[in-house]
């Protein structure tokens, strides 16, 4: 974990609302999961927004975020050149080395992204992977992700590309020796309830608010078996038998 | 010559900065980011006797210039405190306060007694914080309440007795002369503003508690006017706190009357803030020609 005041590489919209940002890569080890802490502004608004990794290169890690209040929006503005502030890698990430065989990763919505290093990482290491993708309307990121994947699939809500629904109604976990998925709370326990009635593990990366992201505020309660966890430090990433 | 250091109740603080209670953890993490040992010192995680698990549903809100919080006291409880987290702090060697909350005051009498027997230099006593539904913010509200807890509380301790004071009293002046009749050795003041937040396409409180705690740079310059307005009317030293962000801000809490400072919701915003207003705060005496900063304390 370090902080860094950098320029930024690039920030370019690649789909309504959804943005990649690159920044310079000062970092040895990168967990697929794992996430910063990111700010672009003044004290006006305190807090240091959360976004996860979407892609590792060696000289570069780049963000996909969405717009969905004021620091995003701030941060869809910033150009090439302009000052970012950055704390991380924070958090566990994905178990990629606990896994091994034929993966299934199943995203929603702005939960995608994190999942293409971690399909990337994967592939590494010699498993199988299979990619569930369940988006509202519009696609984004998907050409990337055919790139990483043994198989794809998605889904979204207007059937406008893909299987009209969402993706837990075509995901079937049987086959699978463990499910990642990142994405909406009521979708990633519908995957975690899904693999655990086919005694699939599954690890579900939950999203809270976070204030100091390091583990010291105790603002990102995740409730499991093992009681209140940091989802900023114990987390993101939880075994989904252990969540509440 | 140390330019920075502060003597309260008799313990010698290297600097005038402290980290304040519930953002700072008991230092771990910070530790991972920058060496922690040049802190002044590190008030505790506020603790409670026994463990909590804290408060569900949504924790914090951001606000224009602050932050709303409802944690609720999760932490280990005062027995895990001594055995799994002291030793870190004892091995930091900068002054460690232990923050004490609670819903009863029997509860708060066994955590001294226990904390007693400790290394802790000080014991913070919490009785403000505005997230748990008993106990904490009464405590901190009447004077008469207020003034019973701390005799009580100074009788048991053999620590000095260090008590944080709530901007939601009915009278902070009153209820800081309390506090010091009944034997508190310093007051740390302000903890949090009672706020509110609403979700207005839920139609409901944003926080399961309907009202959670404000800080950050916007309650500064109510901090600081209280922080100046106690310390005109009590003798024991005042440490000030309340969205402190700047040098300058330490300076101004120094000049009406604190004799150090605490430094909490900043920590967030500003993850590498500590290391920088100590750097600050030297060059600042160094510019002014000032021999120790407390030779600026209370000149308003």
């Amino acid at each position: 974990m370090k902080y860094s005041k950098l320029k930024v590489i690039s920030n370019k919209k690649i789909s309504t609302d959804i943005f990649v940002l690159k920044i310079a890569n000062y970092c040895d080890n990168i967990q697929p999961g794992q996430f910063y802490m990111i700010k672009s502004w003044d004290e006006q608004l305190p807090l240091l927004r959360p976004i996860s990794v979407y892609n590792v290169e060696v000289d570069t890690i780049h963000f996909m975020y969405r717009i969905v209040g004021e620091g995003t929006s701030k941060m869809s503005l910033l150009k090439k050149g302009s000052n970012i502030e950055v704390l991380g890698p924070l958090g566990n990430g994905f178990p990629i080395k606990q896994v091994k065989g034929k993966i299934a990763l199943v995203g929603g919505g702005i939960g995608i992204p994190p999942l293409y290093e971690t399909a990337k990482k994967l592939l590494e290491l010699g498993n199988t992977v299979d990619i569930y993708l369940g988006y509202k309307d519009e696609l984004f990121a998907f050409e990337n992700f055919v790139d990483v994947a043994h198989n794809i699939f998605v889904t979204t809500e207007n059937g406008k590309e893909g299987f009209k629904g969402y993706i837990t109604d075509i995901f079937k976990p049987k086959n699978y020796d463990a499910v990642f998925t990142c994405g909406p709370e009521v979708m990633m326990f519908k995957v975690r309830d899904m693999s655990e009635a086919q005694n699939v593990p599954s690890w579900l990366s939950m999203e809270k608010h976070m204030a100091c992201g390091v583990g010291a505020c105790l603002v990102c309660n995740c409730d499991t078996k093992k009681g209140t966890l940091r989802t900023c430090k114990d987390g993101p990433v939880f075994l989904g038998s252990d969540l509440l | 010559m140390n330019r920075l250091s502060t003597t309260i109740n008799g313990i010698t603080f290297k600097n005038p900065v402290i980290a304040a209670s519930g953002c700072y953890g008991f230092g771990r993490e910070y530790n991972e980011l920058y060496n922690i040992n040049i802190i002044g010192g590190i008030s505790s995680k506020g603790l409670t006797l026994e463990p909590r698990q804290g408060n569900k549903g949504i924790r914090v809100w951001e606000t224009a210039s602050g932050m709303m919080n409802s944690v609720g006291l999760q932490n280990p409880g005062v027995i895990k405190f001594i055995s799994d987290e002291l030793p870190f702090m004892e091995s930091i060697g900068s002054v460690i306060i232990a923050n004490l909350g609670g819903s009863l005051i029997e509860d708060y009498i066994q955590g001294i007694e226990l904390l007693n027997e400790t290394s802790v230099d000080f014991i913070e006593l919490n009785i403000s914080c505005p997230n748990v539904k008993t106990g904490g913010m009464a405590l901190g509200i009447k004077n008469d309440i207020a003034f019973e807890a701390v005799s009580l509380a100074k009788k048991a301790s053999k620590k000095p007795l260090m008590v944080k004071l709530s901007p939601n009293a009915e009278n902070i002046v009153d209820m800081a002369k309390a506090c010091e009749a009944a034997g508190a050795d310093s007051l740390s003041l302000v903890n949090t503003f009672k706020a509110m937040a609403v979700d207005i396409k839920k139609r409901k409180a944003i926080f399961e508690n309907i009202y959670a705690g404000l800080s950050g740079a916007a309650i500064k310059p109510m901090a600081l006017r209280m922080v100046h307005e106690v310390s005109k009317n009590v003798t024991i030293p005042v440490i000030g706190l309340g969205g402190i962000y700047s040098v300058e801000d330490i300076i101004e809490f120094i000049m009406v009357g604190a004799s150090a400072v605490q430094v909490g919701t900043a920590n967030f915003t500003h993850p590498m803030i500590i290391p920088d207003l100590i750097k600050g705060l030297e060059e600042y005496c160094i510019r002014e020609q000032i021999d120790n900063i407390m030779d600026i304390r209370g000149i308003i």
